[in-house]
């Protein structure tokens, strides 16, 4: 998490700049500010369990990102926290399952399907790819998002410009490759 | 978040029970401000039920808080169900995910699929007249069948 955190932080305008052109620009300071919150919530108060983290991490994101990735990437996190419920530690097999739920809550609540230009199309092969390796994951997502780009947005502020969405990398899809290029990062 | 001229508590102290409370969630702190003030104004001398505004973001900006709609969530809350209405987006996004944590949002607060400023009208015009969280509700989405053309 610290290292999403930093990396979000490093990588802030650019996922604002790409917010710019089919967005509202805010992409990258709102999870900016998610983010921070996030670190410093899990640095007063330590939780002891890989599933606990998870879940403060998306309280804290729903609570104070202020747009859509708030409660999308909160109740991702939280999903997979739940389900890794209070084991002490994690193997990649249960992580793999345990975001698979996350992810199938993000669709539910977003009512969003893989090719609708959104952060699934980064999550969903990265999970998928996660059977493989940690690398694998965060090879699939930067894949997953790279190829939003000829994609046109059903979802979001974006669906509402057409075939003008053409032609531009979904800032979801990005910022969902940032979080598991971070994964990839601490468990090489 | 501010609570809109509607005399809250007005209702309660008439003993005919609790009135459904009333949310509304826009991006724009003005915009929900200005909705809640049209919709209690529409409702004229009736409008009895609490209604409050949760727009933008704390410090004033455009966006949806978590924060301020519990806290509208809560100042509005009579023990008979919360009615909240929604813009767009994260606003819509955000109640769900709180309505999913379980413990966020008082006890049968509803998201209400209505359009925001017809149904804010229809909500509190009902809510106002004593009905329950689901006509309350039915009477929000209804809003939705009126057709401008």
């Amino acid at each position: 998490m610290q290292a999403a955190a930093a990396r979000v932080d490093r990588e802030a305008d650019r996922l604002t700049e790409l917010d710019s052109p089919i967005g509202d620009a805010d992409h990258g300071s709102n999870l900016k500010r998610g983010f921070t919150s996030v670190a410093k919530a899990l640095e007063t108060d330590p939780p002891v369990t890989p599933g606990a983290v998870l879940t403060t991490a998306g309280r804290q994101l729903i609570s104070t990102v202020g747009g859509a990735s708030g409660p999308l990437y909160g109740t991702l996190l939280r999903r997979t926290g739940k389900a890794l419920g209070d084991a002490p530690g994690v193997t990649a097999e249960e992580l793999q399952a345990a975001l698979r739920g996350g992810v199938e809550a993000v669709a539910q609540l977003g009512a969003s399907a893989v090719g609708d230009k959104t952060m699934l199309d980064a999550l969903d092969p990265a999970v998928e790819a996660l059977g493989t390796s940690f690398a694998a994951a965060a090879e699939a997502a930067e894949k997953g998002a790279v190829d939003t780009t000829p994609l046109q947005a059903r979802k979001g502020r974006a669906s509402y410009l057409g075939e003008r969405s053409i032609g531009h990398q979904d800032p979801g899809a990005t910022s969902a490759a940032l979080l598991f290029a971070a994964l990839a990062e601490v468990t090489a | 978040m501010s609570t809109a001229a509607a005399p809250a508590g007005n209702g309660a102290a008439g003993g005919t029970g609790a009135l459904v409370g009333i949310v509304l969630v826009s991006h724009s702190g003005a915009a929900a401000e200005a909705v809640a003030e049209l919709a209690v104004g529409l409702a004229g001398g009736d409008a009895k039920a609490p209604v409050a505004a949760a727009g933008g973001t704390p410090d004033g900006g455009l966006g949806t808080s978590a924060e301020l709609i519990t806290e509208a969530a809560r100042t509005v809350d009579r023990g008979a169900g919360v009615a909240v209405l929604v813009d767009l987006g994260s606003a819509v996004l955000t109640v769900k995910a709180l309505l999913a944590e379980g413990d966020e949002l008082p006890e049968g607060t509803r998201l209400v699929d209505a359009p925001f400023l017809e149904g804010a009208v229809a909500a509190v015009v009902t809510a106002s007249a004593g009905a329950d969280l689901d006509a309350v509700a039915a009477a929000a989405g209804e809003a939705y069948s009126y057709r401008k053309e």
